[in-house]
């Protein structure tokens, strides 16, 4: 029998959920056809936000890779455009000249973002904030340019505003009405919101209309009706959405506000049907995913030919993807003269609580602070549950397993995807999950927004106990199922030499690996097997294979050691000297206490190295860079002791030891600390008779305060116990953790007590020792190593 | 169309470091060539699509390299970015004779 011909217009969340769905109920009846108009495979627009933030890449948001659409046969036409659909003759028509047939046909094309017609609205440097183009605009933008404003104080220009500050730019929103997200919050958590907002470095500009776009071919600022203007060279529009609802209306189907459906989704046309954001259902238009993931579900029985109920709208809650800002809104917030409203404010935790009652019933909530109520509260109100049912439950709960144990079974845990407590536990004794990653691909449970992972993870705790490890499925990579531990154990068992082998023989699902686990295996081996291990050069990222550090346009940077910082009048001339005749770009002092010679040719390197005669800085390396220190006692009015001197002595100790990742020091000769040892890896305080060890510090992308280690009293022992603790962290930690991730997972009590104890020290120490004694300075070992100059540092002029 | 190709000796395949890249320049053209796990011999353009990255020092698995810049991962065979990023960099035809090899540009 010939299989039915079901399109689908608009590659996104809501349609290619639907045929999730219908994959599920029947996985051979149809044959698929999917046109989209954006040029990837279904990907989570949700996670845009995260995007932009900087804590995810666009790889990362993909839902459905490529292979999915190949796996389940189905035709995809991913960059093409729908255009026209003639429903006579059951024919959709592409811009790429292209007809389809169909029998049955989604339209899913989601929404457009609303573009205000401003005066000066086509210039150039005017963005939405809808899809991954507009993402990659402001983030090119934010590179060139530094002010923007945002149009929108809504959930959408607030997740805009704070990705643009995470992107270096100086930001203004600018918003209609006199409080923030007035949709979901009342005023008490809109003046929350923007306090805590404006502490983060956005600038709010309320109650001001936009009239005017300035500037001549691109956009310069902004003027408001009241005749102020401000700068902007990024203007990004962020006022609202409206269904996407031209293609359905010129083909002559039912159209309101979107393309209404009925509660089978059903278009006004057969053969015809409409999810997401683009459809209308009770006059109702969603913008979440919550809803439209429902409706998906309602229309692929449809499709199916199995009845039920339908869809019967739903009540909606919404929470801000902002770090440090946690805000939950569900229902019907606002009050009136039938709703009675139970309040807390805590004005000191910066905790508010709202929770609307009408008739002895929950209607609504708002949370700001503390949202760990939120998804109780939804269930409440969609179970039309009295408020009583709240009220005597309502005491301050701990986190983890011990209040998951305490939820009902059909509390939801996954709003976006609508999976309740009891549905999770039901997959995880059933089907043997032991991981969020499974729990995710079995129920969808925190495939969408994912704050909800953290409760998905308490529940396994709740339900596995002792077996279930939070960390464990930590791969090493995606060519791998295996653990960073576990591959570790198998090395060791079957005395594995080499990366290639280590692949083969654990069966990696990439024969030859990717450029994540290529460099981490090659750490292992080197980890364990110090002397005996030759390290690999092809499974180095170019810094490590070249020994500098290369630039965007592919010429390097060559830092040359200084230990502790500290220089002499002849190491700064042979450096000038080189600089000088071979032309570089840049000399600059680094972060580090060096200086660094940029916009060196490749051929150039041995040679450079050659001249300077000065061993390398390793300031490319996955190990030890630098150790900061301060005047000291030398000098410093100050200075308790001498922290250059200590400082030298750990640099030159540890100097060229390889790591998971790198590792930073600093030392100071008192509590003023000009060494920053607070945001090192590891850092050293001298005072009156006393050095203290801080370590797990981080001044970069992970900002973290270091823990006290402990307090010795002599130079000797901060080279013990430093020894003991980076050999810890050597054999231990997940290789590109750095010291600050893997103290967090270690927790700090636990390294001080290994740390601590002596015997252990000195096995560690042991074991630093022999990996200190396999190493060569890299610059020397390359001038004098013919194969390596001509494999490594010669081009080929031909 | 036709379009008259050069060989060009590059050098020796025994020379080649196995499982890296080499930068080669030919006239105005730098090419990124690998000798491959396999022993095969690839050459593309050495400019990433991305944002011209040198894709000679790349991170070379199997028929892909992984830009030095910002991984994108590229296949050495047909130029394709993979998935989900996009963009294509040129091919190079490469003759492989009596341990000489030669690019065709
Ligand atoms: C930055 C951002 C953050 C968000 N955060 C959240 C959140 O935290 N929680 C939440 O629940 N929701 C959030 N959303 C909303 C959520 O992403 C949407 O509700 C959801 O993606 C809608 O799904 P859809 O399938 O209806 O539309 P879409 O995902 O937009 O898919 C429609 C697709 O159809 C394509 N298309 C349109 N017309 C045609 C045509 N004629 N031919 C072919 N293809 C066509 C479009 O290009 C698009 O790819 C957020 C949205 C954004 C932009
Ligand atoms: C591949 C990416 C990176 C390269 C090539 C790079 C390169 C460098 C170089 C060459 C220096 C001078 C170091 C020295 O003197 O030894 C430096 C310093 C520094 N880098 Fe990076 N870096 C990278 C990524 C990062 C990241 C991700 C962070 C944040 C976590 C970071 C934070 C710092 C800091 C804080 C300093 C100053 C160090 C100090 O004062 O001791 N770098 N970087
Ligand atoms: S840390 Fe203290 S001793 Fe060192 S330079 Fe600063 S003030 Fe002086
Ligand atoms: S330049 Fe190649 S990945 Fe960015």
């Amino acid at each position: 029998m010939e299989k039915q011909k079901l399109i689908l217009i608009g590659n996104g969340m809501a349609g290619i959920r639907t045929l999730e769905e219908v994959l599920k109920l029947e996985p051979d009846t149809f044959d698929i056809t999917v046109f989209g108009k954006e040029p990837y495979p279904n990907y989570n627009r949700i996670e845009l936000s995260k995007v932009l933030q900087g804590d995810t890449s666009v790889s990362d948001i993909t839902l459905n890779e490529w292979h999915w659409y190949e796996d389940n046969n189905i035709r995809l036409y991913p960059g093409e455009t729908v255009t026209r659909i003639d429903k006579e003759q059951k024919i959709v028509y592409t811009d790429k000249d292209r007809e389809e047939s169909y029998d049955q046909l989604i339209i899913a094309t989601g929404s457009d973002p609303v573009i205000l017609p401003l005066p000066g609205i086509d210039k150039e440097g005017v963005t939405a904030f809808r899809d991954i183009k507009d993402c990659e605009k402001m983030v090119d933008y934010s590179k060139k340019y530094k002010k923007a404003a945002v149009i929108g104080g809504g959930l959408l220009g607030l997740e805009a505003a704070r990705g643009l500050l995470n992107l270096g730019m100086e930001v203004d929103v600018i918003h209609l009405c006199d409080s923030l997200m007035e949709r979901q919050l009342d005023k008490e958590a809109g003046t929350l919101l923007k306090e805590e907002l404006e502490e983060q470095g956005m600038h709010f500009l309320l109650e001001k209309q936009t009239s005017e776009i300035l500037g001549n071919d691109h956009v310069s600022g902004l003027r408001f009706n009241d005749g102020e203007e401000i700068e902007a060279d990024l203007i990004v529009m962020a006022v609202g959405i409206k269904p996407n609802v031209a293609l359905a209306k010129e083909s002559g189907i039912e159209v309101n506000r979107g393309i209404v459906v009925n509660d089978y989704l059903e278009t006004n046309d057969p053969n015809i049907f409409s999810v997401g954001e683009c459809a209308e259902h009770r006059e109702m238009v969603y913008g979440l995913v919550a809803p439209l993931y429902q409706q998906a579900q309602v229309l692929a029985k449809r499709i199916c030919g199995m009845g039920g109920d339908g869809y019967q709208g739903s009540v909606l809650s919404t929470q801000l993807k902002v770090s440090g800002v946690d805000v939950f809104s569900t229902g019907q917030i606002m009050e009136n003269e039938h709703t009675k409203a139970i309040k807390v404010f805590d004005d000191w935790r910066g905790v508010y609580k709202k929770i609307v009652v009408e008739q002895g019933k929950i209607t609504g909530a708002v949370l700001f602070g503390d949202t760990g109520d939120g998804n109780r509260l939804l269930n409440l109100i969609k179970k039309g549950a009295d408020v009583e049912e709240y009220t005597d439950t309502d005491q301050n709960q701990e986190a983890g397993a011990g209040l998951v144990a305490d939820m009902p079974d059909d509390e939801l845990i996954c709003g976006c995807n609508g999976v309740t407590k009891g549905t999770i536990i039901e997959a995880i004794e059933t089907q043997g999950l032991n991981s969020v990653e499974q729990v995710k691909g079995c129920t969808n449970a925190s495939r969408s927004c994912g704050t909800c992972k953290s409760l998905v993870s308490d529940l396994l705790e709740y339900t596995l106990g002792e077996e279930y490890d939070e960390n464990q499925k930590e791969t090493v990579c995606g060519c791998t199922t295996l653990s960073k531990d576990e591959v570790i154990a198998e090395i060791k068992e079957k005395g594995m030499t080499n990366t290639r082998e280590v692949m083969n023989v654990l069966g990696w699902k990439n024969e030859e690996g990717c450029a994540k686990c290529k460099p981490a295996l090659n750490y292992y081996l080197g980890m364990l097997y110090p002397t005996e291990y030759e390290d690999e050069r092809e499974s180095r990222f170019v810094n490590e294979r070249l020994h500098a550090n290369i630039q965007k346009d592919g010429t390097f940077g060559v830092i040359p050691r200084m230990y502790g910082g500290v220089t002499n009048a002849q190491d700064l001339r042979k450096i000038a000297d080189v600089a000088e005749k071979y032309d570089v770009g840049m000399i600059k002092l680094t972060g580090g206490q060096r200086i660094n010679l940029l916009g060196v040719n490749k051929q150039d390197l041995p040679n450079i190295w050659e001249e300077l005669d000065m061993p390398s800085g390793h300031a490319y390396a996955k190990g030890l860079r630098t150790v900061k220190t301060c005047v000291g006692s030398e000098f410093c009015r100050f200075g308790t002791q001498d922290s250059t001197g200590l400082g030298i002595r750990l640099e030159k100790k540890f100097e060229g030891l390889s790591g998971p990742h790198k590792l930073k020091m600093g030392v100071s000769a008192c509590p003023r600390n000009c060494a920053e040892g607070g945001v090192k890896d590891v850092g050293v305080v001298g005072l009156e008779g006393v050095w203290e060890i801080y370590v797990g510090g981080n001044g970069g992308t992970d900002l973290r305060q270091a823990d006290l280690l402990c307090k010795v009293e002599t130079g000797d022992e901060v080279l013990e116990w430093v020894g003991a603790f980076l050999q810890y962290y050597r054999e231990t930690a997940n290789y590109l953790d750095r010291t600050s991730v893997w103290v967090e997972k270690m927790g700090i009590e636990h390294i001080r007590e290994v740390v601590g104890n002596k015997e252990k020290r000195d096995e560690l120490n042991e074991r630093m020792d022999l990996a200190l004694s396999a190493i060569q300075e890299p610059w020397s070992e390359a001038i004098n190593n013919g194969t390596l100059l001509k494999d490594l540092y010669e081009k080929v002029n031909a | 169309m036709e379009r008259t190709l050069s060989r060009v000796l590059i050098g020796n395949y025994s020379e080649l470091p196995e499982r890296l890249g080499k930068t080669v320049i030919i006239g105005d053209k730098e090419i990124a060539v690998f000798k491959l796990a396999n022993g095969k011999i690839r050459a593309i353009e050495n400019r990433c699509p991305h944002k011209g990255g040198v894709l000679a020092e790349g991170m070379v698995s199997g028929e892909h390299i992984f830009c030095p810049m910002h991984n994108w991962k590229i296949n050495v065979n047909n130029g394709q970015a993979q998935a989900p990023d996009e963009g294509c960099v040129g091919t190079y035809q490469v003759e492989v004779k009596n341990n000489s090899v030669y690019v065709l540009v």
